[in-house]
């Protein structure tokens, strides 16, 4: 035990008291300061960071639970133990319930003061040393913004950094939701281009002809509505990355185009003649089997060879649950952050529903769930009843069966309730566009609570 | 260039209970300390008691005035004075403590008070004599500026209870001696 990193903050207004228990806690070999009222002491703690402040319950101004919740606030890892000469069990469950570690009554025993201090200091020895070493496995277990620790994603891992020291086209396979983009930005941040532009493009999301301005940028004039030249993502992504998201889904003519420039990385602007010539680093992702897509005619086989120079094929989170532990920590810190929510971590029944449930949706489905969880709940542990994840056959064991339409009804009228009727919240939780909760919101005569209009329109 | 003492400079016990100690007892304790310290040792003997460290709510003596008392009272060429009573200490935060020394300091006190073992014994008992014998060393270890040690078996450990007074042996661990040696280079107290 490093005693000398343990410091102790003694806060009394009787100089005998400070003067005799700071000589005591010496003797252990702690370092020892005083202070002989409640702002002093704040001063201090605003200023160096404490082990453990001893605080006496009744000083004049302010008080020792004053300055308990002062200290919860500034330094909620510092353990304050509350000193009294005047015993009552109220103010030691208060005390106890504002985050007091422990409770002291005047004069002390001296093997209980020692025993007490000794517990607290091992147990912050002990958060130390599991701080530092996850400190230690987030290091081995990430990949920029990935982590994991299942043998099949670190061999990807190895791949991913070695693909983004060479100039080659990577293709990143995987379901929805198991984090193509974030591995494509990964690869680009850990290359040599990694100051330069990282451009994402989604390549479902839009009709064939804005997707080929989208790529390659147009003149003016070259259709209607071309009021003006425009650069396409191929030129924004100059000297960075390129990250074509769901390239199964591109047309042939396009599927054509985009074979050109991958070879010799020159193009025109729809409507232009002149020449165009960039140096993009293509990542190319998909969710469908291009193999198959290939075989059956409907992508081009030379693309396919094109884009398929280094394939990373992504793991579904079903198949690495070991990594659910880790994820889970890792996108509540994050969300805590994102929601301002101080987020400890998740109960073990929750856990044991999060490593259970089987993630069709993937990571993307468990960042949902979680970030609906931190708004749900009145605690600092999400429980398992925050998660609202289904068990199978639950919902008809209490109201019988249900219509597809009635369950969507439903779950919609409880999401507004929880968001407090806030539709941005509400559509990103549900993972739908505003528009779309609004249509369906219109459809089932749902109102959003907590405002004009409302009346009880979730449970009806 | 450095300066030494011209002669050995003591360390003094002196009996300040309200009974008088039997003599064989203070001078094991004597003889212990000189063993484990390498200095010279005496007993010192005087009148005084200090009364005004009585504290009638309590029914105890304040340890901390009684170490400012003995540096006023005590023998002034002593480099240490340890005083011994029979009476139970306190400081204000603690039910009682065994003794009290000013860390790196000249004084420290030591009761036989709650040294007594189960089912009483007499002063020069041998087990309360041990005991009395640890206390005073460890006392005497804080004056030098020694700080409690981890080691359960060494005498600088901390004694929360009889059993941690029981546990320890009398002398000091390897650490403790090596640094009680640079300790006394440092204060110029030289055997």
């Amino acid at each position: 035990m490093n005693k000398e990193r343990t410091k102790i903050l003694v806060v009394d207004d009787e100089e005998i008291v400070r003067e005799s228990l700071s000589g005591w806690l010496r003797e252990d070999g702690y370092r020892v300061d005083v202070a002989n009222d409640g702002p002093s002491a704040l001063e201090k703690v605003k200023t160096d960071r404490w082990s453990i402040l001893l605080v006496d319950l009744k000083m004049p101004g302010m008080d020792g639970l004053q300055v308990l919740e002062e200290v919860r606030r500034l330094q909620p890892e510092s353990a304050v133990v509350i000193m009294t000469a005047y015993a009552t069990v109220n103010t030691a469950v208060t005390a106890i319930k504002l985050g007091a570690t422990d409770y002291l009554v005047k004069p002390f025993d001296p093997e209980e003061m020692s025993l007490m201090i000794q517990k607290i200091v091992a147990q912050q020895a002990l958060i130390r040393e599991t701080t530092l070493l996850r400190k230690v496995i987030k290091r081995e277990y990430k990949f920029r913004d990935l982590v994991s620790k299942s043998p099949a994603m670190q061999a990807i891992f190895k791949l991913a950094r070695a693909a983004a020291h060479s100039q080659s086209t990577v293709l990143v396979l995987g379901e929805s939701g198991t984090g193509k983009e974030v591995l494509a930005r990964a690869i680009h941040q850990e290359s040599d281009r990694g100051d330069k532009p990282f451009v994402a493009v989604s390549c479902a999301a839009l009709p064939d002809s804005l997707l080929e301005s989208e790529l390659f940028g147009h003149e003016k004039g070259a259709f209607t509505g071309a009021v003006a030249r425009r650069k396409g993502t191929f030129e924004a992504a100059d000297g960075g990355t390129l990250f074509l998201d769901e390239i199964g889904d591109i047309s042939p003519k396009l599927q054509l185009d985009l074979l050109r420039v991958l070879e010799d990385r020159r193009f025109a602007r729809v409507g232009g003649t002149e020449v165009v010539t960039v140096d993009v680093r293509i990542i190319a992702a998909t969710n469908r089997d291009l193999e198959k897509e290939v075989r059956e005619g409907r992508f081009r086989e030379d693309l396919y060879y094109r884009l398929n120079v280094i394939p990373i094929r992504l793991v579904p989170l079903r198949e690495r649950r070991e990594d659910i532990p880790l994820l889970v920590e890792a996108l509540i810190e994050r969300l805590a952050v994102e929601q301002d929510r101080k987020i400890d971590g998740v109960s073990a029944e929750a856990m044991a529903e999060l490593v259970s449930h089987d993630w069709n949706g993937n990571i993307r489905e468990l960042r949902n769930v979680l970030e609906r969880a931190i708004v749900v709940t009145t605690s600092t542990t999400l429980q398992a009843a925050d998660l609202g994840l289904a068990r199978p056959g639950a919902e008809l064991d209490k109201v019988g069966p249900l219509s597809l339409e009635e369950v969507e009804r439903r779950h919609i009228a409880n999401m507004l309730k929880h968001t407090d009727g806030n539709v941005s919240q509400t559509a990103r939780l549900l993972g739908i566009d505003r528009v779309t909760l609004y249509n369906k919101m219109r459809k089932y005569d749902i109102k959003r609570p907590n405002h004009e209009e409302t009346h009880a329109t979730g449970d009806r | 260039m450095s300066r030494r003492s011209a002669a050995p400079s003591p360390i003094c016990l002196w009996w300040i209970g309200a009974d008088a100690p039997p003599e064989g007892a203070l001078d094991d304790v004597r003889g212990h300390v000189e063993r484990v310290y390498g200095l010279g040792t005496r007993l010192w003997h005087g009148p005084e008691r200090p009364l005004h460290a009585f504290d009638p709510v309590r029914g105890q003596l304040s340890s901390t005035r009684i170490l400012e008392w003995l540096l006023d009272v005590g023998p002034h060429d002593a480099r240490k004075v340890v005083g011994v009573t029979d009476m139970d200490l306190f400081i204000p935060v603690l039910t009682f403590v065994f003794g009290e020394a000013q860390l790196g300091g000249r004084a420290a006190v030591v009761s036989t008070a709650r040294l007594m073992p189960e089912g009483g014994a007499t002063l020069n008992g041998r087990l309360l004599v041990a005991r009395l014998a640890k206390e005073a060393v460890h006392e005497l270890g804080h004056s030098f500026g020694l700080v409690h040690c981890d080691e359960v078996h060494c005498v600088m450990s901390r004694s929360a209870s009889l059993i941690d007074v029981d546990t320890k042996n009398g002398g000091l661990c390897h650490d403790c001696w090596t640094r009680y040696l640079e300790l006394r280079e440092g204060t110029e107290v030289h055997p």
